[in-house]
């Protein structure tokens, strides 16, 4: 499979790819690390006419200390987050979520920028990031805004980053010394999530100070569970399972060959579970 | 047409390619490196894994151009001065390959994970390799090639 032509720009600033991006229009589509991309041009689901291509920019690139946050450029391949001491120490819940991005080849090229954009609602970054309360600094024509991640998420492949805009970085507060898990529920290894759950506690005296859970492929967009984030607040680990039994409320999950709407649902709770319980762990 | 300059088993090639070019094409009919195959063309088997600038990548997922100025290994690269890879030796060895149709994306992805952890564990190495398919089935003697690998250049360590 061979993608329909397309005209290629490879900028090594921010200003010039901002710039090739207004000048294109509607037409222009934005390659990360392609490994969503490439497969959409080949199979010829989308044929812009041109692109281009942030991976020459190297100031989006690597994890910076932010002092009470950890700033995450936008093109920063999974493999590079996954290994990062900052993102380990601070921010847990998300190496351990990339790790489960599809397999070795893929996290080596594909960025956590371009899956928060494409934001497919079963990728595994939008939940952690959406739990830990980040902040998205987007770029365009009128310079640069800051969006929190509650209202990044949109709809089915829709963020705040409007045509000509571009995510640069995305800011994770510090959650230092807060366990965390990631359960990710698949038939096949890489396969992508049929349900995944990220969680991140904060314990006190054996039960739970503070409780963040966000949801995968819950939706049309990664979802928060506050509803359990409230309930776990005081819970120990052998009263979970009243706390978490809320988990899919809210939530509209699809049907199709994995798994119809109901078992969903259900397997948000059997997770939710066992995350929390896992992330008390350490 | 864009030109690009790429290094590929050590050598350099400077060509005109059309930006949609995938990697894999590039590799097999630019440069004639067709010991790299297209499996799947979905980014699903990794028979097409080659190392761009020294980590594994499905090369049907990446586009020529993104391999201006840099540098890349096919498995027509490992070998040295005639001498199998200890890699290819335990493949061989082990009888890792039955149709062989997935083998140099499995090598090549073998290779990567034993640079970036030397000592895999069992499961280590099955979850190293989950990107790579072997439609024989025959992942019993891929595991265990790439352990008697892992164990061969420990012994040449020491």
């Amino acid at each position: 499979m061979i993608p329909a032509a397309f005209d290629y720009v490879a900028p090594t600033s921010l200003d010039d790819a901002l710039a090739a991006l207004a000048e294109a229009g509607d037409d222009a589509k934005v390659l990360a690390g392609g490994q969503s991309l490439l497969p959409i041009l080949r199979m010829r689901l989308n044929a812009p006419e041109k692109v281009v291509d942030l991976g020459r920019i190297e100031a989006l690139r690597g994890v910076r200390d932010g002092g009470d946050h950890v700033a995450i450029g936008a093109m920063t391949p999974y493999a590079e987050v996954v290994g990062d001491a900052l993102v380990r120490e601070h921010a847990g819940l998300l190496a351990k979520a990339v790790e489960t991005v599809a397999d070795p080849q893929i996290r080596h090229r594909g960025t956590v920028g371009g899956a928060l954009v494409h934001a497919d609602p079963a990728g595994d970054v939008g939940a952690p990031v959406l739990a830990l309360d980040a902040t998205m600094v987007v770029v365009g024509p009128g310079g640069e805004r800051t969006v929190p991640a509650a209202e990044f998420f949109r709809d089915l492949f829709e963020t705040a980053v409007d045509d000509g805009e571009l995510l640069t970085e995305i800011r994770i507060p510090k959650h230092t010394g807060w366990g965390s898990a990631y359960e990710k529920f698949v038939r096949v290894s890489h396969q992508w999530s049929i349900v995944a759950v990220a969680a991140t506690v904060r314990v006190e005296g054996g039960s739970i100070a503070e409780a963040r859970v966000g949801l995968t492929n819950m939706g049309s967009t990664p979802l928060r569970a506050t509803a359990v984030e409230q309930a776990l607040v005081g819970s120990s680990a052998s009263g979970l399972a009243d706390a978490c039994a809320a988990a899919a409320e809210g939530t509209n999950p699809p049907s199709d060959l994995n798994g119809d709407a109901d078992y969903r649902r259900h397997l948000a709770t059997v997770l939710t579970r066992r995350a929390v319980q896992k992330a008390m762990e350490g | 047409m864009t030109r690009i300059t790429v290094t590929v088993d050590g050598a350099s090639y400077t060509d005109e390619v059309e930006p949609r070019m995938l990697l894999v094409h590039y590799l097999r009919e630019v440069v004639g490196k067709v010991g790299t195959v297209v499996g799947c063309d979905t980014s699903n088997c990794g028979a097409c894994t080659v190392h761009l600038d020294g980590r594994s990548v499905k090369s049907c997922n990446v586009l020529a151009v993104q391999a201006d100025g840099r540098e890349v290994t096919t498995i027509e690269g490992l070998a040295t001065n005639g001498e199998l890879h200890p890699m290819q030796a335990a493949f061989h060895e082990n009888h890792a390959l039955q149709c062989g149709y997935c083998t140099p994306g499995m090598i090549m992805q073998a290779v990567d994970l034993l640079n970036e952890n030397p000592n895999p564990t069992e499961d280590e190495i099955r979850q190293g390799m989950e990107g790579n398919l072997c439609r024989c089935t025959g992942y019993h003697n891929i595991v265990k090639a790439v352990a008697a690998a892992a164990g061969a250049s420990e012994r040449s360590d020491a």
